[in-house]
């Protein structure tokens, strides 16, 4: 019993790594439609900015709260740069979408070799996030994991009140809904386009910021993430927050009981299957928008 | 008494709460030619979608010609069309990289087997040539559906249907946008293609002059219900169906200065159509 | 009842020329590129060089179904590893097996698996693979197998376009990190590798390398030959017309599934045949030639030489294998920045691959003509 409990808590902070990542997705996939492959090089710049900060500021916990912003800048300013410079000529082709940007991350990962080297870099973390809670008998939780969970729901709390209240988020919502009829309404689609994703790709910043707290950092960290957040994505539903967050977690427990189980392997395939016989249920995946539309 | 050709009891089609066609009641014979008139948000294509398969309804379709029909509510859309019922869209839709005696001869085959399909088309096979021969496409048959004029690809795809051996043809709207000219062709195609006494058309249309001109009987939907129903000349006199069109006939009669008919029900006329094309 | 009422658009009668020179255009370019495979390259080229055109060749196998079910399906496949990988085990577990068995000892197991292995028997799924022909059949059914089933569920379900694409890479992903945990029974990250004999020949043996050259030669002309049929048959216009709208498709009496199932069906096929061929010639299978990153790199081929186009794809994966290897033994860290600008700029900006350059080019050249004369 302790073990199913200590594997769901593993799980659940899983959960949260995989919806840091998923929110951006949910951002530029669910809402522009964009499949962007680059998107795990996002992760990789917010954690490489992380490493960065470490060495410029000595202390680990100072450093870790300057680069949640920083590394929201920097990963948010190359997604705009990168919807600038391709993504806004292939929106009418997404498939070939995904093919592109899978060329811009294959660079993005060479540059990042080139910059700081192949082999992977570690960051510390500071000492407040080293210890453990004992949260019952033989149950204990790591602080890094719990302030990645904190700092994911954060992250969902912080971008439903940006789409719900703000002038940007009705935009965006109006963009999303409508494209045309925004437009004819005045509302200058190709910004809002650009400012969703500089907040999508900002956000995966700020995943990127997360998991350096959870081991080495190296080129191609962002890759070994984005199929799995994808697929949250997927069956979370097109552009809806809360199929993300619950798909997120429930893949995260499943994954993490499943490991224990049987094996890392084994588990993913069993997750794949999951996940495949789960669309044949609900093809448009958790929650959908019902429209009349012949999509 | 469900005799032949299509006949719909009591159908019902909701979206989360709101009912889009509330307990229709519909016969439509072979032979006939039936037009389909209401105001937006009638439930006119929603009652097409609801016979082809492309939403989910309750109640009874069905649709045969000997006698007993087969059921179609819970068929999927392929099992449907293989019965022998097409339909068109409100924006035609053909395959554009294709050429039209290509878009014909797929529209033929649906029936045709794997080592047919494996195979190269060669010639141009009877149906597809009378098609082409009907619709006046035969010049045009080697160009790429995506270069036609609007027209012809409306054209095109009541030609599909033709090649299909379609015996009930559903049509969504097929002069919205046309010119003057290609109306009148239009309503001749559709004229030859009813006269054939075991075919039933029915045509959803929003062009009242075009209604006129063709309609052999008219059946008025509002609110997802059937207002009324029988000749042109029965509907444009029926009192409810002047209330639902009142307002803007009396609008439209002052500006209208020459109605074709008499009529207080003139209705929407032309200018709507473009405004209904976006209902898609 | 005539064509008296619709009016006829004076159209001219699209003459299809039909000089020598467009008739014999296919038979002839099949013949050029056989005369090329299988009499210029092998006289041409040393050993060395021939075995590396042997692997591009398989790979332009996988461009083959690619096409097929990419270009002209519009099914973005970025799992195609999937089935490249498991022609290539079941071909790699059969030779494995067979060296096990020339060695003398009875019920000897294959080398690695004394290596690493736990138990001493061999598992189960191992066992019909020794038999050549269950094996040789599973190198081409069991991809299209795997394919058919999983095309079942994702096609019926109306799963297309960036989901289907999401899902076919998921599944490449947890093949290859399935098999990387199966150390003791798969050879793990280090694959399947060092054959001894193939069907009895000695692959060590030069001629013998040579003659799976050919066969490799030869397959890949037949599967370009059996693609091109299926292009020009009524199939490949309905599969034309699926890719161009699925729900009218629908209308007309089709079942859309069917038809993108059997394009699936038929590149995975191809695919396993691919590998199953590879691995003689290049003498192993590993999780690395099969994950997400080489499935993608299957398409990129098709897509710098056109997808659509049949030639222009088998051209293209060829020419991008040759310059992987070229150039990322020079220069490794130059050859990615290349490989992802050749992603950008292909699918980008010329999504027609090279093969439309052609008539992009013309294109442009009308245009500034008549700019000009404006």
């Amino acid at each position: 019993m302790t073990v199913i409990l200590n594997q769901s808590f593993t799980g659940i902070s899983i959960g949260a790594v995989l919806l840091l990542i998923a929110l951006g997705l949910t951002l530029t996939f669910g809402q522009m439609g964009v499949i962007n492959m680059a998107h795990g090089e996002f992760i990789m710049a917010g954690a490489y900015t992380t490493y960065v900060l470490q060495k410029a500021i000595s202390g680990a916990g100072v450093s870790l709260l300057v680069a949640l912003p920083v590394a929201f800048l920097v990963a948010g300013a190359m997604g705009a740069l990168l919807e600038w410079l391709l993504i806004r000529r292939l929106y009418t082709r997404p498939l070939d979408t995904l093919l592109v940007t899978w060329g811009v991350s294959l660079m993005l990962q060479q540059l990042a070799r080139d910059i700081f080297g192949a082999p992977n870099v570690q960051t510390r973390a500071p000492d407040i996030l080293t210890g453990n809670i004992a949260v019952a008998e033989g149950i204990s939780l790591a602080n890094s994991r719990l302030f990645i969970l904190g700092l994911a729901l954060l992250s969902v709390l912080a971008l439903t009140l940006v789409l719900r209240f703000t002038p940007l988020g009705r935009r965006i919502r109006a963009v999303v809904q409508n494209r045309d009829l925004a437009e004819v309404s005045g509302i200058a689609t190709g910004r809002v386009d650009r400012m969703t994703f500089f907040i999508g790709s900002g956000l995966a910043g700020v995943a990127g910021v997360a998991i350096t707290l959870v081991g080495p950092i190296g080129p191609t960290t962002g890759t070994n993430y984005i199929v799995d957040a994808f697929l949250v994505v997927v069956v979370g539903g097109i552009g809806q927050l809360k199929g993300s967050v619950i798909t997120a977690f429930v893949l995260g427990v499943l994954q993490s009981v499943l490991e224990y189980s049987t094996t890392v392997s084994v588990a993913k395939v069993i997750v794949l299957v999951a996940i495949v016989a789960f669309l044949q249920w609900r093809p448009q995946g958790l929650y959908t928008l019902r429209t009349r539309s012949l999509a | 008494m469900s005799g032949e050709g299509l006949t719909i009891r009591g159908l019902r089609v909701s979206f989360d709460g709101y009912t889009a066609v509330d307990g229709v009641d519909l016969d439509v014979r072979p032979g006939d030619l039936r037009f389909l008139i209401g105001p937006n948000g009638a439930g006119k294509t929603t009652l097409v979608d609801a016979v082809t398969g492309l939403v989910k309804a309750t109640g009874s379709v069905r649709f045969g010609t000997n006698g007993d029909g087969t059921e179609l509510i819970g068929k999927p859309v392929h099992k449907i069309a293989r019965l022998g019922i097409g339909r068109t869209f409100q924006t035609a839709t053909v395959f554009e990289e294709l050429t039209v005696l290509q878009n014909l001869d797929i529209a033929a085959g649906a029936g045709r087997g794997p080592l047919t399909m494996l195979r190269r088309r060669k010639g141009i096979p009877q149906p597809v040539a009378e098609a082409l021969e009907t619709t006046g496409l035969t010049a045009l048959r080697d160009r790429p559906a995506g270069v036609l004029a609007h027209g012809q690809k409306q054209w095109l795809e009541i030609g599909m249907l033709l090649v299909q051996d379609v015996r009930l043809l559903l049509l969504d709207e097929p002069v919205a946008g046309m010119s003057h000219e290609e109306r009148e062709s239009t309503g001749e195609l559709l004229r030859r293609v009813s006269e054939d006494s075991t075919r039933t058309v029915v045509v959803i249309e929003h062009d009242m002059d075009f209604m006129r001109s063709f309609a052999r009987s008219v059946t008025v939907l509002h609110a997802g219900k059937v207002l009324s129903e029988g000749t042109v000349a029965q509907v444009q006199a029926d009192p409810k169906v002047q209330e639902v069109y009142l307002g803007r006939a009396r609008a439209e009669e002052s500006a209208d200065a020459a109605p074709a008919v008499p009529s207080p029900a003139t209705g929407e006329a032309t200018p709507t159509t473009t405004a209904s094309a976006q209902e898609a | 009842m005539t064509t008296t009422s619709a009016p006829t658009t004076p159209a001219p009668e699209v003459t299809k020329a039909t000089s020598p020179l467009t008739r014999f255009r296919v038979p002839g370019g099949f013949a050029l590129g056989a005369v090329l495979l299988l009499g210029i390259a092998p006289l041409a080229l040393t050993d060395f060089r021939l075995a590396l055109l042997a692997k591009y060749l398989c790979w332009a196998m996988v461009a083959v179904g690619v096409s097929l079910a990419w270009g002209r399906g519009g099914l973005l496949v970025l799992g195609q590893g999937v089935f490249f990988g498991l022609g290539g085990y079941a071909m790699a577990m059969h030779l494995k097996l067979a060296d096990a068995a020339d060695t003398g000892i009875p019920g000897a197991l294959p080398d690695f698996m004394q290596l690493y292995g736990t138990g001493e028997a061999l598992p189960w799924w191992w066992k019909p693979f020794g038999n050549p022909a269950f094996a040789l059949a599973a190198t081409v059914l069991l991809p299209m197998a795997v394919a058919a089933v999983l095309g079942f569920f994702v096609f019926r379900r109306r799963v297309r376009g960036a989901y289907f694409a999401i899902l076919s890479q998921a599944l490449a992903a947890a093949l290859a990190i399935w098999l990387v945990g199966q150390q003791a029974t798969t050879g793990g990250t280090n694959g399947l590798t060092d054959f001894q004999g193939f069907f009895g020949y000695d692959l060590d043996d030069p001629a013998n390398q040579r003659t799976v050259y050919f066969v490799i030669a030869v397959s890949l002309l037949l599967l370009m030959a059996a693609a091109r049929q299926l292009f020009v048959s009524r199939y490949g216009e309905l599969l034309i017309a699926v890719r161009d709208s699925e729900e009218r498709v629908r209308f007309l009496g089709y079942d859309p599934a069917n038809v993108k199932l059997v394009a699936y069906v038929v590149a995975a096929g191809m695919a396993g045949l691919a590998g199953a061929l590879f691995v003689p010639a290049v003498g192993i299978i590993s999780p690395a030639l099969i994950g997400v990153v080489p499935s993608i790199g299957f398409v990129i081929g098709a897509a710098v030489g056109g997808r659509a186009s049949l030639v222009g794809a088998v051209l293209g994966a060829i020419a991008v294998a040759w310059a992987q290897s070229t150039l990322s033994d020079a220069f490794p860290g130059a050859w990615t920045y290349l490989q992802g600008l050749l992603f950008v700029v292909a699918v980008g900006f010329l999504p027609g691959g090279l093969a439309s350059l052609g008539a992009v080019i013309r294109r442009n050249r009308i245009r500034t003509r008549s700019g000009e004369a404006a």
